[in-house]
């Protein structure tokens, strides 16, 4: 489990080069970081139908907003901690209120980005997004799950938020979570672990190979665990979400963000109109981040494996008898 | 100033040495980090730190200091080897550069003496700036607001709104900075985002715009003085710099903007470094 290893930006790279050859409406835009984001890689092949802003992240939001009036798929992404912050005003207004066809995918999201610190460690995206009608959010949590998502939402009308990581191992990797591929069903939750009736693991992102780990790890000591990871966190899939919360009774969320807003917001809004249960909500507490390699982060801000299994020992501990 | 002019540049031209051997030196231990952009303006900032800069490093909340804003916060290594040489913290904190539980952040923030603004995210230091420069004048105070940006940066729609606002208010105690390298992440700016005619667009915004050669401490030292005689206009001086110099082989190379030396290569920079 988990052994193969990953580049969530190549494979976003790679999925650009695939669509643009089987669909022509299909154009990519960056803003100077193409080369790091690999969208640089759809540039070399289709250069006329790829447009670099230079560092100007509100007019590449606006920009595609263009071409997707003019009929184009804009495929438009910088590191999230630019996009979406600098241009939720674009996104609003443009992309989500007039629903266009702009797929904003951004990289170097959440804390293990590491060396260069708080200011770019972006925590806030999923909650931002999330908040507006219309948008559509999504974190993959694999290499696997990006090139099925990035395929997938092409295919979607309408505009959606894409998270990706850096990545968490040194050279830009991350735990393949989907050895067998993965295809995407927008608002459909995918149950990675399943028959577990003692907790219930919601992740997504990176934290879907720690919340395996948790799983497996509670496992050994009789502590029977579902994982599920909560791809697409808006329209966020209710019925598995209520489902695994009446098999469980108790329940963990974990995402690299913020606890306030993202992903566990998302649950607990579903729990507490549908089905409460216990709810412990693995994120980052209200702070910024800082420096550091994506481990050591990852460890001090709470966000592994041991975190989850501690967080799902407590919401088992709360259940009613 | 009591020395002669060639002593003056001597003393500019020893503190840029050193400057640039603990950039690298500093960038070789963190690992990760921004070699060119912090070599290309190392002239330009030990001139505006050494030679202008009205400051205090053992009183840095002084409230008549001039102030500095790195705009570019990937700069960072420029900026806290200049800090630490003028005394704001002791040189050691450089080894802990982007390490976990540094002083020293990945990019500036204000828990670091010495930084007058947190960065990372381009385009927003000259907003700053001309807030200081107003809240300056609201006071009374000296302070002259010094702002550091890169040329990648003009990119960004917020430069030129604070480039209107600032020829707005007449603020002839800003002066602007551009760190005219050429080269931004992906590669040339003329490629990325072409920004000639860069002198034209800062005059037809109203302002005072001197060129200089980066590297030519009589043109920066004339810069700083003439900027100071302007009045009702902000000034910005464009500084035309070498991404990456002092070590040849990071010299214009787009691979030097976010990539450290390795520390096998630092015995080659030593040798260029002499
Ligand atoms: C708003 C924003 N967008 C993108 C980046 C990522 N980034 C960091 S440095 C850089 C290139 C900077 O080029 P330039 O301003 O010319 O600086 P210099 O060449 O002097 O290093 C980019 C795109 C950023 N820091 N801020």
């Amino acid at each position: 489990m988990l052994e193969k290893m990953g580049a969530m930006r190549n494979a976003y790279g790679e999925a650009l080069v695939e669509l643009g050859a089987n669909n022509q409406k299909v154009v990519v835009l960056g803003a100077d970081t193409t080369d790091s984001m690999k969208s640089g890689m759809f540039g070399q092949k289709y250069p006329e139908r790829f447009f670099n802003l230079g560092i100007a992240e509100q007019n590449l939001v606006g920009v595609a907003a263009g071409l997707a009036f003019g009929g184009k798929v804009a495929f438009a992404g910088t590191y999230a901690i630019f996009v979406p912050g600098k241009c939720v005003d674009q996104i609003r207004n443009m992309l989500c209120y007039a629903d266009l066809d702009v797929k904003l995918v951004c990289s170097h999201a959440g804390i293990t980005v590491g060396p260069d610190g708080g200011s770019h460690e972006q925590v806030e995206d999923l909650a931002l997004m999330r908040a507006v009608p219309h948008m559509r959010v999504v974190v993959p949590a694999d290499a696997v799950a990006v090139k099925g998502i990035i395929k997938g939402i092409a295919e979607i009308p309408g505009p959606f938020y894409v998270r990706i990581t850096r990545g968490v191992i040194k050279g830009s990797n991350t735990p393949i979570v989907y050895e067998n591929g993965f295809e995407y069903k927008l608002g459909k939750a995918n149950v990675v672990m399943d028959g577990g009736s003692d907790v219930a693991l919601f992740a997504c992102g990176i934290m879907v190979p720690e919340a395996m780990r948790a799983a497996e790890s509670l496992g050994k000591k009789g502590v029977k665990a579902s994982v599920i990871d909560v791809h697409t966190v808006k329209p966020i899939d209710q019925e598995t979400v209520v489902k695994y919360a009446k098999l469980c009774g108790a329940s963990v969320s974990a995402e690299e963000h913020n606890v306030i807003g993202g992903m566990g917001s998302a649950v607990a809004e579903v729990l507490t109109d549908q089905y409460p249960i216990p709810l412990k909500r693995v994120g980052v507490n209200d702070t910024f981040g800082e420096s550091g390699e994506a481990q050591e982060l990852l460890n001090k801000y709470g966000l592994t494996a041991a975190h989850i299994e501690e967080a799902a020992q407590q919401a088992i501990a709360m259940k009613r008898r | 100033m009591g020395m002669t002019t060639s002593q003056e540049i001597a003393r500019l031209q020893e503190l840029a040495r050193n400057t640039r051997k603990i950039i690298l030196e500093t960038l070789a231990e963190a690992g990760s980090g921004h070699p060119g952009g912090s070599l290309s303006a190392v002239e330009l900032l030990v001139t505006l730190y050494f030679y202008k800069l009205r400051h205090d490093p053992k009183n840095p909340k002084w409230a008549d200091r001039d102030r500095f804003i790195l705009s570019k916060g990937h700069g960072a290594p420029l900026l806290y080897s200049i800090l630490a040489q003028a005394g704001y913290f002791p040189l050691s904190e450089l080894k802990s550069l982007r390490k976990l539980g540094a002083l020293l952040q990945g990019h500036p923030d204000m828990d670091i003496p010495g930084v007058e603004m947190p960065a990372g995210s381009e385009g927003i230091g000259l907003s700053v700036g001309v807030g200081q420069a107003l809240a300056a004048r609201l006071d009374g105070r000296p302070t002259r607001t010094y702002v550091l940006m890169g040329d990648g940066e003009q990119g960004e729609g917020e430069v030129w709104e604070a480039a209107m606002s600032a020829s707005k208010f007449k603020l002839d105690n800003l002066v602007g900075m551009i760190d005219r390298n050429g080269i931004q992440q992906d590669g040339l700016t003329e490629q990325i985002m072409p920004l000639e005619p860069l002198a034209a667009k800062w005059r037809a915004f109203n302002w005072n715009v001197i060129e200089v050669d980066g590297y030519d401490y009589l043109q920066l030292i004339e810069a700083f003085d003439t900027a100071e005689m302007v009045k009702n206009r902000p000034t910005m001086i464009i500084a035309h710099t070498v991404k990456g110099k002092g070590i040849s082989f990071m010299e214009w190379s787009p691979t030097y903007h976010g990539t450290p030396p390795t520390k096998e290569k630092m015995e080659d920079i030593y040798k260029e470094l002499k």
